[in-house]
């Protein structure tokens, strides 16, 4: 279960070189901004975290009992993230889903010309 | 939009930067702020802070029993807090009681010292394992405990985040502070693991 990275045996890192030791913090470009935008929000206070993490427990937890019988189902954590982010923002109306969808759309077509 | 990324065509990636920029642009947060916080959590904090106040503990008693009392203000001393607001309950190992921490319900973590939890301790597999069969998932992190030893697990929450206190390895009376915070490892302070031998 330990990540390779981690493993007891492997050189050791030290917590007072936490990047050093091959892991990264995101593994995509997205989800550092998926994480920064719930941290602004929440630092802001426009939302409060709780908020968030209520979500994200009902996310996971779906996604949990989803699973349950399939071990081989892989899991995505900062996709259970960013499906939590988009609640709390539509759910508090911040956001309309409508806005939300068309605008990927738009950003889509774009990158496509 | 310099910060986005365009090469990413993913569903993903495009609803995250729809919704960035939607909420940039209602004024909700800037860009700024999301490039300070994220160049934060990737950067500046992470398992050395913790480690330097483990550390502190073990060299200073009167701190040590702060820590335990109210971590959240012990910590402050340092200069160390999160964003979301959240108590610190420090824990203890001593030779009788080995601790270990764990989020069941999603992925709460001492962020303000330990920085954004690995990969192993978002899986759905050690917020099941962990409970039920905490020596055998510990054993599987090369953490072999003695038969008597008490393990404690401690599920944490937004209100409380767990930070385990590891015993200060024998052999290292001679040690300075700084020299000690580099034996003390991010599995360490979560208890998946013990320090580092000198």
């Amino acid at each position: 279960m330990p990540d390779p990275a981690t493993a007891p045996g492997q050189p050791a890192v030290g917590a007072d070189a936490p990047r050093r030791n091959g892991e990264l913090v995101f593994e995509e470009p997205w989800q550092s901004r998926a994480f920064g935008i719930v941290a602004a929000l929440a630092e802001n206070r426009t939302c409060a975290y709780e908020e968030f993490r209520q979500r994200l427990i009902a996310s996971i937890g779906q996604w949990d009992r989803a699973h349950a019988d399939t071990p081989q189902a892989v899991y995505h954590y900062y996709e259970r993230w960013l499906e939590s982010l988009e609640r709390l923002v539509t759910e508090r109306g911040l956001l309309t889903e409508e806005e939300i969808r068309r605008r990927a759309e738009y950003l889509h077509d774009e990158d496509h010309h | 939009m310099s910060h986005d990324h365009p090469d990413d065509h993913s569903e993903v990636a495009l609803r995250t930067r729809a919704i960035e920029s939607l909420l940039i642009e209602k004024g909700y947060l800037t860009t700024a702020a999301i490039d300070r916080l994220v160049s934060a959590y990737e950067n500046d904090i992470g398992p050395m802070l913790g480690a330097r106040v483990v550390a502190h503990a073990w060299v200073d008693g009167a701190f040590r029993q702060r820590l335990l009392a109210d971590g959240t203000g012990a910590m402050r001393e340092l200069g160390y807090g999160g964003f979301s607001g959240e108590n610190m309950v420090v824990v203890e190992n001593t030779p009788q009681v080995h601790n270990v921490v764990v989020c069941t319900l999603c992925s709460c973590y001492p962020w303000s010292v330990l920085g954004l939890p690995p990969t192993w301790y978002k899986s759905p597999e050690y917020r099941a394992r962990v409970v039920r069969e905490p020596r055998a998932v510990l054993q599987e992190f090369g953490l072999e405990l003695a038969a008597g030893k008490d393990v404690r697990v401690w599920d944490s929450s937004a209100e409380i985040r767990y930070l385990v206190l590891p015993e200060r390895p024998v052999g290292t009376d001679q040690l300075a502070e700084a020299d000690l915070a580099t034996l003390v490892t991010r599995e360490s302070m979560i208890g998946t693991g013990v320090p580092k031998r000198p």
